[in-house]
């Protein structure tokens, strides 16, 4: 059922639009990008704790100004956060994949930086935008090494906790019987031992390789895909929709797979982006306690482990890779709030 | 058993048929011993109450039951002379369709959401005939243009969402008649309908029945709504077929209480009625225990002792063809039963 608020809310969407609003969230936008540029540029170390806050409150006036033209531009219903959610993934990926190809300078290798400055500021206009750390190393290269580290072992997992899951739940789901209880006894057994020790133990076994860590996050993860996709095909194989395949020929696999699988995918995906925030955030802890990926390879965690000893005088060493782990952690996050919206049949509109 | 002078055989005919389901409470009979025959180009309607056993009847005639369910072997369902529950699994996907096909209730559930409605329709098609993509996609507008669906082309890219309910049962419709199936079994096609709808649909069901000559049996809550699209109307209770008369002669004569009871519901029979059927007082029988005679003696008006002594046997009465399962059928007795108000009726037949 199309909710009536809905339609209401596309409606509201063809108003006039509010030039004024618009016109005062350029103003915003402009005065937040000045204040930026002043504060992170004009300001120097003395200013300290002030240029923080500065900083701060420009982005959240850019933010607001940006949030107000774009709907004057695109109409009230334009979702920025969710757009700037999108952009920072897609831009994660792209840089996690063409990590080889940029221009960057060493962040793996101490002996290839010898020449480089130790623990220099970020300065946007130097060879080491975002500075280096207390080896020399540059801390963009690794942040892009680092998020290809979080996005393999994220997307990995989940993949392989979605495959896992789907299959195993989609047949419990469908064929029910002794293989469902069966599979119910032993997700629930899973699920009864606490995932934390569960991990470390495993992390603790397997050597710290990314594909070790990506596997033991998928097998913390199957017991609760396996639950999702059975639940959602007993509710969609009660459909008559099924019984109607049945009937025009359609054996069990072919049932399996082209009735079901679509509907159960969709609230599993949705599911999905949240999960990998999740995993990101659990890769970067274990790297961070030294049970990861560890040093020379750069990622978010061990990168945060190098730079706190010296947090007070030389915080972008963390706050660089922290920040881009909060933005990332959130954008998965946006993303999966509106993906549920969409296709969670709970809250779907069929 | 054939009591029947036509000389070939029904294209449907029904032997005793039971259908238990394994409960945690015990055998549960939702189906208890039903016989009918179906000819070709008729339409027999089955009414009741919610939980008298019309789907698993009409299930168990498919061969589409759930895995709990206990169907006896001296239960028969020929379907042209043969026994639909001897078909092997690969008989039985060429028999679905083409020979039997089926409208379920409620169109939302019975077309896949993320399927086209395009696809939905030629997939069987496609099985069935054998015919490529274009000849299906033919066969699929040729059919949306049968049940009243405009702009099929249009129709055919969108998803069932994008349909109103109307729209969504004509598409279910289409696809049960893609491989012109002998007999097209209706589950409640109309309940999840609005009002103005349903008649439409109806009105549809029966034109397509008369144009293709193929049997019919369509299921409903509804004697009233039954009553203008039906040859033919079966009464069930409690599992058990308990009234079973050509339709004119089910409104003239009626000699079931509980058909007596379900009509009295309706406040005209000639104008169809949209609203659902008045509880009849009491409770439906309890079909694990069922009472030990005839299941509904305990809300029955005119309940006697010996009515709780043994199930009744299906009898006819004013004609052959009527056939009814009470010891004293309203039929021969309806001055008699007009007058008495007390629920004894004094006297026995
Ligand atoms: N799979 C099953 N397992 C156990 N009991 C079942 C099953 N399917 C149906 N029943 C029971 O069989 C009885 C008859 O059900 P059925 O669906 O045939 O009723 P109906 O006459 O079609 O009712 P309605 O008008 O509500 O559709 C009910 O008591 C129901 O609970
Ligand atoms: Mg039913």
């Amino acid at each position: 059922m199309s909710a009536p608020g809905r339609s209401d809310a596309v409606i509201a969407g063809r108003l006039p639009l509010n030039h004024r609003s618009g016109l005062f969230g350029a103003g915003l936008l402009v005065a937040g990008l000045v204040l930026t540029w002043v504060s992170l540029m004009r300001l120097d170390a003395s200013a300290g704790f002030i240029k923080y806050i500065l900083v701060a409150v420009a982005l959240g006036a850019v933010f607001q100004g940006l949030k107000l033209v774009s709907k004057w531009i695109f109409g009230p219903l334009f979702d920025l956060g969710l757009w700037l959610s999108a952009l920072w993934i897609s831009l994660l990926v792209l840089i996690a994949v063409f990590a080889d190809l940029l221009p960057l300078r060493e962040s793996r290798d101490v002996s290839q930086a010898l020449q480089a400055p130790i623990r220099q500021r970020p300065n946007l206009f130097s060879s080491h935008p975002l500075g280096t750390d207390a080896q020399g190393l540059d801390i963009l290269g690794g942040l892009v090494y680092g998020a290809r580290v979080s996005l393999i072992v994220g997307f990995g997992a989940v993949l392989i906790g979605i495959t896992v899951g789907l299959t195993v739940g989609l047949a419990a789901g469908y064929y029910r019987g002794k293989l469902e209880s069966a599979v119910s006894f032993l997700t629930d057994s899973m699920l009864a031992f606490p995932p934390l020790i569960l991990l470390l133990a495993m992390v603790a076994v397997l050597s710290p390789t990314v594909a070790n860590v990506t596997v033991a996050l998928a097998v913390i993860s199957v017991p609760t895909y396996i639950r999702l996709a059975r639940a959602n095909t007993l509710a969609f194989a009660q459909r008559e929709f099924v019984l109607s395949a049945r009937l025009l020929g359609e054996r069990n696999p072919a049932i399996i797979s082209r009735e079901l699988l679509p509907n159960v995918l969709l609230p599993v995906v949705s599911f999905s982006f949240v999960i990998i925030a999740v995993f990101i955030v659990t890769e970067a802890s274990l790297s961070f306690l030294g049970l990861s990926i560890s040093r020379p390879n750069p990622t978010w965690g061990n990168m945060i482990a190098a730079g706190e000893t010296r947090l007070n005088d030389h915080p972008h060493a963390v706050a660089v890779p922290g920040v881009a782990l909060f933005l990332t952690v959130f954008s998965f996050n946006r993303i999966g709030d509106r993906a549920r919206k969409m296709w969670d049949p709970r809250e779907a509109k069929l | 058993m054939s009591e029947s002078t036509n000389p070939s055989p029904p294209l449907l005919r029904v032997r005793n048929l039971s259908t238990g389901f394994e409960t945690p409470r015990g055998l549960l009979w939702a189906v208890d011993g039903v016989s009918f025959d179906l000819d070709q180009g008729r339409t027999m309607g089955v009414v009741g109450e919610s939980g008298s056993g019309k789907s698993v009847l009409v299930r168990t005639v498919m061969n589409l039951l759930a895995a709990n369910a206990v169907v006896p072997d001296d239960g028969e369902v020929l379907f042209r002379g043969r026994n639909v529950r001897d078909l092997d699994a690969i008989e039985e996907r060429h028999f679905w369709g083409t020979e039997m096909a089926m409208v379920f209730q409620d169109p939302m559930t019975s077309l896949n959401p993320v399927k086209r409605i395009g696809r939905q329709l030629t997939e069987s098609i496609r099985f069935h005939l054998g015919l490529d993509d274009d000849a299906a996609t033919e066969r699929a507008l040729e059919l949306m243009n049968q049940v009243g669906i405009p702009e099929p082309k249009k129709r055919l890219r969108q998803y069932p969402h994008e349909l109103s309910g109307g729209m969504r049962q004509r598409v279910v419709i289409a696809i049960a008649l893609s491989c012109s199936p002998k007999l097209l079994i209706a589950d409640e096609p109309t309940t999840a309908l609005d009002v103005t709808v349903q008649r439409q649909i109806l009105d549809l069901l029966g034109r397509i029945q008369r144009e293709t000559d193929m049997a019919m049996i369509l299921i409903t809550h509804d004697l009233g709504v039954v009553a203008s699209y039906t040859d033919e109307i079966a009464v069930m209770y409690g599992g058990q077929i308990v009234e079973h008369a050509a339709t004119s002669d089910l409104f003239e004569d009626l000699a079931h209480p509980y058909t007596e009871a379900l009509l009295a519901s309706i406040p005209r029979i000639d104008l169809p009625s949209h609203a659902r059927l008045q509880a009849i007082g009491g409770r439906p029988p309890d079909m694990v225990a069922p009472p030990p005679g005839c299941r509904f003696a305990p809300r029955c008006a005119y309940r006697t002792d010996e009515c709780e002594a043994a199930i009744p046997e299906l009898i006819s009465v004013a004609d052959r063809m009527h056939t009814c399962r009470c010891i004293r059928p309203l039929v021969s007795h309806r001055d008699v039963a007009e007058a008495v108000v007390a629920p004894n009726r004094p006297g026995s037949s």
